[in-house]
């Protein structure tokens, strides 16, 4: 009886385990694989993608819907909106959020999307930029890249961004914290194998600002980073930090094809 | 809470006798009552929407009580039989009071 | 009951490179709940509370859950109830439980005729591999139950 139960259980447990190895490995990806290059999406669970299919269904539209409101509200002391300048968010921010980071010559570094948004409240609307994970700049940030939903991710990371997508690149593959860990190891020495009960996803960043789950709302690329960096035991680097940004050009360069899923729904 | 912001979703016209899907989202963060804060040690109080109804020409014909085991950001979704045409009234509850409401129109053929 | 749909025979390589990677963990970690005590004492209160001293039948009930949740913490669940939903005969509520929740209720879904379909759906917390139990009550007073399995697995970094 005993060894009856065992095999049972056995057998169900590695069910369990190859059903999710099957499901990840064989199907066609369509848009979501290019190459070899797959987004997080083909990693997750058929309920969690069905979740992120449904425009009404992604909780992370609650979100998108704010940021749409606030891209009409004058805020600061120009009295302007987003909309005053950028009139039409779907023809304006078509591109931004497959292009972003990108090189900005009076910053002399690379911008990525949260900041250019507070750039443009600062010197334009003059009023006072959104802290990093508020859910106006999230909701923001979501809306403006969501307007870029479906684009092939493209960056430049030759001219003036080379040498900080450089720093990004070596960022990426350097070994930090106690577990003395690079994102490499996980991400690309090991994505389609478990961490537990986890299947680890290349970390692609097509789809953030994102819903996790395990947030249980939306949070930024940088939010993830300084989790990812936490749980190798290695100080996190600060929001909107030159490392982040820097290592952010680097992973939209990575996940170059693969579209714009932004708000995208991850476990 | 603020910032709960409900989202609904329901055709616009029906056919009388047709069974349409209803589908509503709402921002909110379900605090269970079981989560412990890390700095106090303490169990942080329960603040959920505890009751959702939909009224349709102000007869309630669908509602739901939730507890702490309903998700973050609850989705609900349910079945209407069109009969005649009329306004929805959708009604969350939250512990503290707080009562978010959002209408909706239906045509009925 | 739903089960979530069957995958194609994995490949002899393929089951040798998930037993390297810690298969048999999750199997471990999936299947100890099993031989663990479930309190369904407390469902069973949960259940007389709003349902009485009825005893409930099996059948009629369609209960969706994900064999395997990608997060415990939003869990989708549909409940279909098989009922006529006229004015004479209907479904006029199912109550959701979790046996394996510090708190048995998760739900209450109350239904009228004018619903046309006996249908919720909504996601849900679950705190580990347990059971989901639906009662459905009827018009005339009788009353059904079904109940499915979700594993809730243990999460990769950091959980």
């Amino acid at each position: 009886m005993r060894r009856t139960i065992t095999a049972v259980v056995l057998g169900a447990g590695l069910t369990v385990a190859l059903a999710g190895t099957a499901l990840t490995d064989e199907k066609d990806w369509g848009k979501y694989q290019v190459g070899d290059v797959r987004s997080g999406y083909t990693y997750a669970k058929a309920e969690t993608r069905a979740i992120q299919d449904d425009d009404f269904e992604n909780p992370a539209f609650l979100w998108v819907d704010y940021g749409e409101e606030l891209w009409g509200t004058a805020e600061g002391e120009a009295g302007k909106s987003c909309a005053s300048c950028h009139g039409d968010a779907a023809e304006s921010m078509a591109e931004a959020g497959a292009s972003y980071p990108v090189y900005d010559e009076a910053w002399g570094k690379l911008m990525n999307l949260e900041q250019r948004i507070n750039q443009c409240r600062e010197e334009n609307m003059r009023a006072e930029p959104w802290k990093w994970e508020t859910r106006e700049l999230l909701g923001m940030t979501a809306y403006v890249r969501h307007q870029s939903s479906g684009k092939p991710v493209s960056v430049k990371i030759d001219g003036k961004a080379a040498p900080f997508y450089e720093k990004g690149k070596e960022s990426y593959y350097q070994r930090r914290g106690q577990l003395d860990m690079a994102c490499s190891n996980c991400h690309e020495d090991n994505a389609g194998g478990q961490l537990r009960a986890n299947i680890l996803s290349q970390g692609q960043s097509n789809g953030f600002p994102t819903y996790r789950l395990k947030w249980q709302g939306v949070g930024s690329l940088h939010r993830r980073f300084r989790g990812c960096n936490s749980q190798v035991r290695a100080e996190p680097f600060g929001y909107g930090s030159d490392e982040y940004v820097n290592l952010e050009l680097f992973l939209a360069n990575r996940g170059s094809g693969l579209p714009v899923e932004t708000p995208a729904v991850r476990n | 809470m603020a910032n709960a912001k409900p989202r609904v979703k329901l055709p616009k016209s029906a056919a009388k006798g047709e069974i349409v899907q209803i589908k509503t989202l709402i921002s909110h963060k379900m605090e269970s009552g079981q989560r412990v804060d890390s700095k106090t040690g303490e169990k942080i109080p329960r603040q959920i929407i505890n009751k959702f109804v939909c009224a349709f020409n102000g007869k309630e014909v669908f509602s739901a009580d939730w507890h702490g085991a309903v998700s973050a950001n609850p989705y609900m979704s349910f079945y209407l039989k069109a009969t005649e045409s009329g306004t929805f009234e959708f009604t969350w509850t939250d512990d503290d009071g707080s009562v978010y409401t959002k209408t909706a129109e239906l045509a009925v053929q | 009951m739903t089960i979530s749909k069957a995958t194609e025979t994995p490949s002899r390589r393929q089951v040798l490179i998930t037993l390297a990677t810690g298969s048999f963990a999750l199997a471990t970690i999936t299947a100890l709940p099993r031989w663990a005590k479930a309190d369904t004492a407390a469902v069973d209160a949960a259940t007389k509370e709003l349902i009485g001293d009825a005893t409930p039948s099996e059948g009629r009930i369609t209960l969706d859950l994900p064999q395997i949740a990608e997060n415990g913490n939003t869990v989708p669940l549909t409940v279909e109830v098989d009922s006529p939903m006229s004015e004479a005969d209907y479904c006029k509520a199912v109550h959701v439980f979790a046996e394996g929740n510090p708190l048995p209720n998760v739900a209450s879904f109350r239904f009228t005729p004018a619903c046309g379909q006996a249908f919720a759906s909504t996601r849900i917390r679950l705190a580990k591999t347990q059971n989901v139990i639906a009662v459905a009550e009827m018009s005339n007073g009788s009353v059904y139950t079904a109940k499915a399995e979700v594993k809730v697995t243990i999460g990769g970094c950091g959980g």
